[in-house]
Order: structure tokens, then sequence, then C-alpha cells
């Protein structure tokens, strides 16, 4: 076993109305650098009062954490998101990508790459944006390594891209309650329903049948897809040793 | 309006507390009923809404803006889908055998979903309406789709109804965002519904994403409405066609509209419904 890349610091228990006001002040932190005026020149940006305890993503005891509030939610999807994008990367450039996969798979699986790059370079660009004139950081470009997994394996390959696009819809949907700004949880919320578009045609291109939204993912009697809070979702990340860059997540659920 | 006032009404009454006390899910849908009872007692314009429950057609009619005109939203577009597979499922010599599973697996998902809401909104629960899956707006049926009798009609339709109970989840999140447990069980029903959208498309022979506006081939005009605004290419100022960067292999043309789902308003939601309600 490898050490494990990812460390993941139990969160403090809030007092009275702790977690509220945390997340009201984390979110008064990030306010004037929304997502909405990402686009806007510099000086239609007002610099934000920049709150001394704000849980901004950065490096913490020399290691980088991926910070709370609405700045270490989206910090958190953009690592998810780095994942996903790498994986497929690989996928798509792996020399026996067109014998390895029908033509069906190989289109769908170009398209799963092109929709997680696009997805992390939406997150480099929006997280520059919102941290813009305040002490925290972007997130670094992780490093991977997936080990003997092997990318000539129809099987494993499909196996990992269903785990990785449930694991995506599992962790948006628990992530969403942490979201203060609607305007980032409508984000949220576009992108998570294109992950489990990915989810269910992965699902049926190596299952088939009924497992597009099989009893495994979707309860069978409530009728719900799964939820997971963060700190759940990257000790499951964690597990698979593929992310090789060290980061705590001390601020979030 | 007492918009704020409503929301406030939300957190003074004890829903986060519940939450923090790790309440069941059972229990929050609970106290959003009281909170629902005591706000339309505080606020006129609201107790007007929440006191229309004669018919989801008349609740529709007022766009969705508070948590309670989400789920009312919500079960009225369930109500829809549930009767749709239903009468699909009952439908002789509709379904090939190979299919049956697929569309038994969605329909037990949207009966689920009615189930769960119509819970939750216990007395503010709307009325399920009379559908007319032919588009006629007619009890008698009559309109201009096969939808029982051809089975690429009612596949279509299907797609027209998943697509559009994705958008319309999506619309609503920002109506949830007071109430976390509310929010999340949306959330949660709101991928089902991605995942019942991908497979059907890709039963129509398309991508299990939505391609710009395109409703597909296939699909009747009258859908078309389901899909405007998903061409959209600006997701808060980064523009998803336009990546900037090398990338190999070279990014698709349409992976920007593709990689982002778009939301609609509940009154856009209505509308579309609208086309399969007898009003």
């Amino acid at each position: 076993m490898k050490n494990t890349a990812v460390n993941v610091k139990p969160v403090t228990t809030p007092g009275p109305n702790g977690r509220r006001n945390f997340l009201k002040m984390s979110g008064l932190a990030l306010a004037g650098t929304g997502l909405l005026i990402a686009g806007c020149s510099d000086d239609d940006l007002e610099t934000p009062a920049v709150d001394p305890n704000a849980q901004l993503p950065g490096v913490r005891n020399g290691k980088f954490d991926l910070g709370g509030g609405d700045a270490g939610i989206l910090t958190y999807a953009y690592a998810l998101e780095q994942l996903e994008a790498d994986f497929y990367t690989r996928v798509v450039n792996h020399s026996a990508f067109r014998t390895t996969f029908g033509a069906e798979e190989q289109i769908v699986l170009v398209d799963l790459y092109n929709h997680e790059v696009i997805h992390r370079e939406f997150f480099r660009t929006a997280i520059t944006g919102a941290l813009a004139g305040t002490n925290g950081t972007l997130l670094p470009d992780l490093a991977f390594n997936y080990g003997n997994l092997n990318f000539g394996s129809r099987t494993t390959v499909l196996q990992t891209a269903m785990a990785l696009e449930d694991t995506g819809v599992r962790a948006y949907n628990g992530a969403g309650q942490y979201i203060t700004n609607a305007d980032y949880l409508v984000i949220a919320g576009k992108i998570v329903s294109v992950e489990a578009r990915h989810a269910s045609a992965i699902r049926d291109l190596l299952n088939g049948g009924t497992s597009f939204a099989g009893d495994d993912a979707v309860d069978p009697v409530t009728g719900l897809d799964k939820a997971e809070n963060p700190s759940a979702i990257i000790r499951q990340v964690s597990a698979l040793n593929i992310i090789q860059t060290p980061f705590t997540a001390q601020f979030l659920q | 309006m007492n918009i704020l006032k409503f929301l406030e009404s939300f957190t003074n009454e004890g829903v986060l507390e519940s939450l923090n006390s790790k309440g069941s899910r059972r229990d929050s849908f609970t106290q959003f009923g009281k909170v629902g009872a005591t706000a339309a007692m505080a606020a006129v314009p609201f107790s007007m809404l929440f006191s229309q429950k004669a018919s989801a057609a008349t609740s529709m009619a007022t766009a969705a803006d508070t948590p309670l005109s989400a789920l009312q939203l919500a079960l009225t577009l369930e109500y829809l889908e549930d009767e749709f597979y239903d009468m699909g499922l009952a439908a002789n010599g509709l379904i090939p055998a190979a299919d049956r599973d697929v569309i038994a697996q969605i329909s037990k998902h949207e009966q689920s979903h009615v189930t769960l809401l119509k819970n939750a909104l216990g007395a503010d629960a709307p009325a399920k309406p009379t559908f007319d899956f032919t588009g006629g707006r007619n009890a008698n049926g009559g309109g201009p789709f096969d939808t029982f009798t051809n089975y690429q009609t009612f596949l279509a339709v299907a797609q027209a109804f998943e697509d559009t109970g994705v958008r319309a989840y999506k619309g609503q999140a920002g109506n949830l965002i007071t109430n976390k447990a509310l929010l999340t069980t949306a959330l949660q029903i709101h991928s089902v519904e991605a995942r019942h959208a991908s497979q059907i498309r890709r039963m129509r022979n398309l991508k299990g994403w939505i391609v710009g506006n395109q409703r597909g081939e296939g699909m009747p005009e009258q859908t078309q409405a389901v899909y405007n605004g998903e061409e959209n290419v600006n997701q808060a100022g980064f523009m998803t066609n336009a990546v900037r960067g090398t990338f190999t292999p070279a990014l698709s043309a349409t992976g920007g509209t593709e990689s982002f789902d778009e939301p609609i308003t509940g009154a856009t939601a209505t509308t579309i419904a609208s086309l399969f309600i007898v009003p």
C-alpha cells in the first residue's frame, strides 16, 4: 500500500449556530467576486473585504487545504473534475483506444473527455475569478498515478469510468446543501445532470438492461439517487490511491 | 412581497434545528408542512397560493418561486411522467419485449417520486390533472401524437418529459436553497431524471446529452420549447465553446453546450406540461 494521498481531518463540531455563521462569513468574504462577474474587466471588480477568519483554499501547515464555504466546495469540485478529465485524457490517448472499444463506445468516451476537460477548465477560471482580491489560492494541478490500471482493457476502463461518474453524481448531490450562493448552486446543477447522463450511458455500455439507473445506484423504494458528503467522497477517492498530490479538507463536512 | 419574511420563517421555525438533530427526512418534511401553514397565515398573497389545491393546472399558473410551489410543480411533472409510463406499459403491443424492463424501471422511479412528493406536501399536494398524451388537451384524446400506438412516438414523448424534468428541477434549485433537506432530495430526483433522459435518448440513437438546442431526429416540432436555451455557451463568463489552452485531442465543436445542462423556469415548465394537460 502506498501512503494515503489525501488527508481528511475531522471537522470540529460547531457550537450553537456555528455552522451557519461560518457559512455566512465565508459567503461575505467572497461577495463582490462572484461567478457572475468573473468575465468583467478589472476596473469593475471591487476589492472585497477579506475576513481573516474565512476558510479560503490555500496552503496550511505545508499542505494545500481545499478550504470551506462556497470557495471550498468549488475547489473540491475542481479536484474531482481534474481527476475525471485526467482519466479520460489517458483513455482516449491510449495507443489501443481504437481497437479496444467499439464505435459507439469511442464516441461516448471522446464526448466524456471533452465534457470533463471543459468542466475542469471552467472551475479553474471560475475559482480564479472568485478568489481574486482574497488571500485564497487556486488548487494546483494535481498529480495522478493509476498504478497498474490497464487502459487497454475495455472492462477495466468502463468500470473505472462508471465508478468516477457515479461518484461525481453522489458528490454534487451531497455538496449542493453546502452551497450558499444561488448562482453557484445552479452551476453545480448544470454539471451534475451531465454527470448523471454520463453514468447512465457508461452503465448501459457496460451492463445493459436496467443498469443505467439500476437498483445499486437508485434506491428502488424511494427512487432517489445517492448523495454523500465531501468527507465521505474524499475518503473513497483517496482509497483509489490515484491522486498523488497531498491535500487536506479540514473545513468540509 | 413577503418572500423574505417567508424565507425567514423557515430559519426561525426550527427546520435547521431539526436537521442538526439528525431528524429523519420525514421529520423535516413534516416541519416543512408546519412552516407552510405558518407562512400562509402571516402573508396574505402566499396564503392564496397555498390554498390552491383544487387543481394542479391552477397552482401551476403561478410561476414557482417558493419551496412550496417548487414542490407542487415537481409533483405535477411527476404525475405526468408516472401516468405516461403506466399507460405505455398497459398498452398492448406498444413496448417491445426487449425494452420492457427499461421502461418498467423508469416507471418504478416516477411512481416513487409521486409518492415521496405527495407525502412531503401533505394537504398542499395538488390534485392530479387529467392528462391527454396525444397532445389534444382533450379528455377524449384525438390530438396530433399517436403516443400509445407508435413506439417511436412514445419514446419521443418520453424524451421530452425526461429532458423537461431535468431542466425543471434545476430551475427550482434556487427556490429550495433555504431548506437543505428538501434541496438534497430534489437533487437526488434531478439526477435520476438525467439518468432516464440519457437512456431514452440513446434508445432513440441520439447522444445521451443535449447538443446545442437540437431536439433531435424524430422529435415533434411542438417539443422544441424543451430545448430552447440549451445552446448557451456562457457559463458565468466562461465560454464553453472557446476554452483557452491546448488539448490533445482538440476539443470538439459541440462539447461546450453538451457539458452544461440549462435550467428552465417554472413558467416554461408549466407551458410545456400544459400541452398534455386537459384544461
